[in-house]
């Protein structure tokens, strides 16, 4: 089987408080610590699991970014990514989640996946929106908010997360899927893998050789603008104490003046 | 003139899903509302819908929309499409509503918006605000080029009444394409819990990993049961296993928007507090005196949450007796 993780670098959301650039009104990527999005390790993860229990597999990380991605792309071909893909142009600068979409779909196209893997969500962005554009772009089906995945014959299996629990929704392959956060443990790349990254098969593209556009992706494809950056309304201060082995009085004070008792 | 602005409706439990509704009002507010209901029960709700803003409704009453409903739904609505263009497509942020969000935005190359707190016409144009990392809030501009989509985050609008409307009701007949119907729920669990929903509660008790262990997580639930709440959680502990998702608030969670938020043992990543910063009041107890929740709290005690919390669940028994 042939497995597709779509991955993408972003400043460190532990040590990064993203910022709007007030110029050009981006997301402020250079001069912060950038990463493998936290939530992409675990849908590779995800990948890598699928790859090892189905057996005779390749999972292959697939990234739309600037060339500083190759480092994300690195960690993931440490982490067990059998082979990696980044396509790098910089028409393809302030492209929305449709002409990013459209940009993953046309490498993947060319690729015949059985299964296309993203986050649910990026931790920047968190649109949520490129997975279902990729599907659609390639008319799969897209099995969504999974936190488990099984393929049994042709067609795979997921448990979707639900608000109020969980469904098992079946479909057949090839599709996309997304996984939730959180439901797969990261795994951490060992020395070995470091290693062994450095030979694994590594594909740099631009955007002549995907055959699309340029008018429709990048800034110039985009169908939204940010017109004004402001500042939101900060909370009140609030009152901070130090337990002296009262605070349960005075947090019920505090209820009873609000009315919250 | 005024703008046509669609709302899709969820059914839950063979009602309109209320964070719908709360969608409706809004487009009503801007525009001239039309509602779009699809699944076995449509007909019944679609002529609901006028007091709650809708001027026409679009009912395609067929089960195959209960089954999986985002294809079948994607194609309907990009039928629609092709014989009307309303200025903008509203949705709940909801699993199956951002679906549709998302392969309808590819199909017909709309544009689209998520994570919406307000909007508003101004001319042809639409500004949509959008809260970004805790401290900016965009305002992002979309410009008028066919039928656009905005996602509008959980609980940013409350549910609007107007009395004695009566909608238009149209009732499609699309074709239903087999190929999306390929999808199929197999089988569907709900994982019960005791008090009042999360997303419905006045008062929520949430816990995170300063807890300790799963077994202190019931000291949460008896404040919350105390304080007639629903208990809820971090992604850390929902992660370790603890309790299942259900409980989890955050980005990846549920939005929340109670009068009260007690947060025990919670650091405040920028993660949970997407979920939980439009509370009313909230209260943060935490040992560490630099934890980024307290810059969300009305009050914030210094302390030990296992220590505290049964002290308050007895004061609050307490004062609630006299
Ligand atoms: C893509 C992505 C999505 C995410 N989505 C979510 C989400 O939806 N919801 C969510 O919650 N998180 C989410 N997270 C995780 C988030 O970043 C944090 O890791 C998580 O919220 C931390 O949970 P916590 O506060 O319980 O644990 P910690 O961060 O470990 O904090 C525990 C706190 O308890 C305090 N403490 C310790 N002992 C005591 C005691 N005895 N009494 C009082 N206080 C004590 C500590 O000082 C500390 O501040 C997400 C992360 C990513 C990358
Ligand atoms: N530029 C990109 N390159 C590769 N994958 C991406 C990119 N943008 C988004 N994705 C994938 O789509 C998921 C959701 O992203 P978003 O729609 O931006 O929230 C991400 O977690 C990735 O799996």
């Amino acid at each position: 089987m042939k497995i597709y993780v779509c991955v993408k670098q972003i400043p460190d959301p532990n040590t990064v408080v993203s910022k709007l650039d007030p110029n050009t009104k981006r997301l402020v990527r250079s001069g912060v610590s950038l990463v493998l999005d936290p939530g992409d390790e675990s849908t590779i993860s995800a990948a890598i699991k699928l790859r090892d229990t189905v057996g005779n597999s390749e999972v292959v990380a697939v990234s739309m970014g600037p060339a500083s991605a190759q480092e994300a792309m690195r960690r993931a071909l440490a982490m067990g990514v059998d082979r990696a893909i980044l396509v790098t142009d910089p028409a393809l600068a302030g492209s929305d989640a449709l002409g990013t979409a459209r940009v993953l779909a046309a490498i993947l196209q060319k690729e015949s996946p059985d299964l296309v893997f993203c986050s649910t969500e990026s931790t920047d962005g968190y649109t949520g929106m490129v997975p279902g554009g990729i599907a659609e772009f390639l008319n799969l089906p897209q099995l969504t908010f999974a936190r488990e995945i099984n393929v049994e014959g042709a067609k795979a299996i997921i448990k979707r997360v639900t608000l109020t629990g969980y469904q098992t929704v079946e479909c057949p392959l090839p599709a996309v899927v997304t996984i939730a956060s959180g439901s797969f443990e990261a795994i951490y790349p060992t020395m070995k893998g470091i290693m062994s990254a450095k030979k694994k098969p590594f594909t740099q593209l631009t955007l002549a050789d995907l055959a699309i556009d340029p008018s429709q992706v990048g800034e110039a494809g985009a169908r939204e603008h940010v017109a004004t950056i402001g500042k939101a309304e900060a909370r009140a201060a609030g009152q901070i104490i130090k337990d002296d082995g009262n605070s349960a009085q005075a947090i019920a004070d505090f209820l009873q003046r609000y009315q919250l008792l | 003139m005024s703008k046509t602005i669609w709302v899709l409706v969820e059914i839950e439990n063979g009602k309109a899903a209320r964070s719908s509704l709360e969608v409706l009002g809004k487009a009503a507010q801007l525009g001239r509302a039309e509602a779009i209901v699809l699944g076995s029960s449509a007909a019944e709700v679609a002529p609901t819908l006028g007091e709650f803003g809708a001027e026409k409704v679009y009912v395609h009453a067929d089960v195959i929309y209960d089954n999986y409903l985002t294809l079948p739904a994607v194609d309907t609505i990009s039928d629609l499409l092709k014989q009307h263009q309303p200025a903008l497509l509203m949705l709940a942020t909801t699993y199956d509503l951002r679906d549709i969000a998302a392969r309808l935005n590819a199909r017909n190359t709309m544009g689209l918006i998520t994570d919406a707190t307000d909007l508003a016409f101004a001319g042809d144009t639409l500004q949509v605000t959008v809260p970004w990392g805790g401290e900016n809030v965009v305002t992002a501009n979309h410009p008028q080029q066919g039928t656009g989509i905005v996602l509008t985050r959980p609980k940013a609008f409350g549910v609007e009444n107007f009395a004695g409307r009566n909608a238009e009701i149209e009732t499609l007949s699309p074709s239903l394409n087999a190929e999306s119907q390929k999808i199929k729920i197999l089988d569907r669990v709900d994982v019960p819990s005791e008090g009042p929903a999360l997303e419905d509660a006045s008062v929520i008790v949430s816990g995170g990993r300063g807890l300790g262990k799963a077994d202190n997580f019931h000291l949460v639930e008896e404040l919350a049961t105390s304080l007639g709440g629903a208990a809820g959680a971090t992604r850390a502990i929902v992660d370790a296993g603890w309790l299942p998702y259900s409980y989890q608030i955050g980005q990846t969670g549920k939005t929340v928007k109670p009068t009260l938020y007690v947060a025990c043992g919670i650091s405040g990543a920028i993660q949970h507090l997407a979920g939980m910063k439009g509370s009313k009041y909230i209260i943060a107890i935490n040992k560490d005196e630099h934890a980024p929740i307290f810059s969300v709290a009305d009050l914030g005690v210094i302390g030990d949450a296992i220590t505290i919390l049964p002290q308050l669940t007895q004061e609050v028994k307490r004062r609630k007796a006299h």
